[in-house]
């Protein structure tokens, strides 16, 4: 019995800050327009914060009277997800950080308690204290609404970056006629050795590449997989009559392949990118002389 | 083996390839924090590599404990993986160069073991494999351990 008074309670609560919300929706945006969140965000015109402050107010409205005011999933917050994930968005691009994105949030609590009290001056104080922990509880929700946007904003853009660091970490360099390199960089796995195979041999075929130089220079640590990865790139290049050179051979990693078993016996490899180049002109029958060893293009 | 009373400082999941990009930058953190030169860094980390794969792709993912050793000058790192996969059926042969059950070279588990000072490795069928490796900084030459 009690329990279920309760209930009816906390819903007729929720009942009364939603038709509060509708309410006082102008008044609630004008103040909103002026603390931080929206103030720093819409920072052209106030119209706009107001604009946005509005569009918040009626999401939180709807997500009252629909009485799920604790409820992160609210079909109410829905409308204003976009919005709220775009401000938390460019609050975080100026340096802000979530917890002060959440404060901010937080702090747009008092303007509406205060109104809701004058409102409810008169009421019976049980309902009013009543309504007055719904809507703090309805701005809780809400400031889990906007950090939740704000991360799952974050994991995308993280989605998107690791995308392009794909195609951006493997440009192939043409470094003398017949000559191409790929410098690697970074963690050599399964999808990224893929890529730089692809674009190797396609620079092979366009570039009519006699030598192929891979410079792991960049690669901090050189495993199994990582030398099984080369290896067979070294292969499939080789197929295409292309020779491949592997430089940037750091003395520390050198050990480590030797103790972890690993045969390179049958590439090439060089200490530094600049010996294989070498390698390769010396291989094509260019030799590289000095002009004059007094001139200014001397080395 | 050694002393335990060393302090654990982290424990990772090993779950997916981005998890192995993490455990091989923590232990590069922590071996050059305890001093490891960049040799030992690099044996290390790579070791740590090779067998955060096999937690991930034969014991279908895990976890690493990592823990700071001290016993008198010397200072160590111990890193212990463990997983509930199936576990290896044959270990000696496991750690010989050239065996593999998943398509790689085959040189993950011996080839780590010959990159620490101490080794070892428990594995139940069914059950699941734990692998321990302790490597030591350069000072006291240590006579390699190698037990099961």
């Amino acid at each position: 019995m009690a329990d279920h008074q309760t209930a009816v309670h906390q819903e007729s609560s929720a009942q009364e800050v939603g038709d509060f919300l509708r309410r006082r929706r102008e008044q609630i945006a004008q103040r909103w327009a002026d603390e931080a969140l929206f103030r720093t965000v819409f920072t052209v015109s106030r119209d706009e914060a107001v604009e946005a402050g509005r569009a918040v107010v009626e999401a939180l409205a709807a997500v009252a009277v629909a009485g799920r005011v604790e409820d992160l999933g609210a079909a109410g917050f829905a409308t204003v997800r976009d919005q709220l994930g775009r401000m938390a968005a460019s609050r975080a691009r100026t340096g802000a950080t979530s917890a002060r994105i959440a404060d901010e949030v937080a702090a747009l609590r008092p303007a509406a308690s205060e109104l809701l009290s004058a409102d409810l001056a008169d009421s019976p104080r049980e309902l009013a204290e009543e309504c007055a922990v719904t809507l703090t509880a309805l701005l809780g929700t809400l400031r889990l609404v906007v950090l939740e946007t704000a991360l799952s904003a974050g994991q995308e853009l993280i989605d998107r970056q690791r995308l392009q660091l794909l195609e951006v970490a493997t440009p192939v360099i043409k470094l003398w006629t017949g000559v191409v390199a790929v410098p690697l960089i970074g963690t050599l796995d399964s999808a990224r050795s893929q890529v730089v195979m692809e674009s190797l041999l396609d620079a092979v075929v366009s570039q009519q590449a006699r030598f192929a130089i891979l410079d792991i220079t960049g690669v901090p640590t050189v495993d199994s997989l990582v030398a099984q990865h080369l290896m067979k790139t070294v292969a499939a290049a080789r197929l295409m009559g292309a020779e491949c050179i592997v430089s940037g051979i750091r003395p520390a990693i050198a050990q480590t392949i030797v103790h972890l078993g690993i045969d390179l016996g049958t590439v090439v490899t060089r200490a530094s990118l600049a010996d294989a180049l070498a390698y390769a002109l010396h291989r094509q029958g260019i030799a590289v002389v000095d002009q004059d060893r007094s001139g200014p293009s001397a080395r | 083996m050694t002393d335990t009373s060393g302090r654990v400082t982290a424990c990772l999941p090993i779950r997916s390839d981005m998890d192995l990009a993490w455990v091989r930058q923590h232990v590069r953190q922590a071996a050059a924090q305890l001093g490891f030169g960049l040799v030992d860094q690099t044996k290390l980390v790579t070791a740590a590599s090779e067998l955060a794969r096999n937690t991930l792709v034969h014991g279908g993912g895990g976890q690493v404990e990592s823990t700071v050793l001290e016993t008198g000058a010397a200072r160590g790192l111990r890193l212990a993986f463990s997983d509930q996969g199936p576990g290896i059926p044959d270990i000696e042969r496991a750690l010989g160069d050239g065996y593999t059950s998943g398509g790689g070279l085959g040189l993950g588990l011996g080839g780590a073991r010959r990159l620490v000072h101490e080794f070892s490795i428990d594995s139940r069928p069914g059950e699941g494999t734990a692998v321990t490796v302790i490597c030591w900084t350069a000072g006291a030459p240590r006579p390699r351990e190698e037990s099961r």
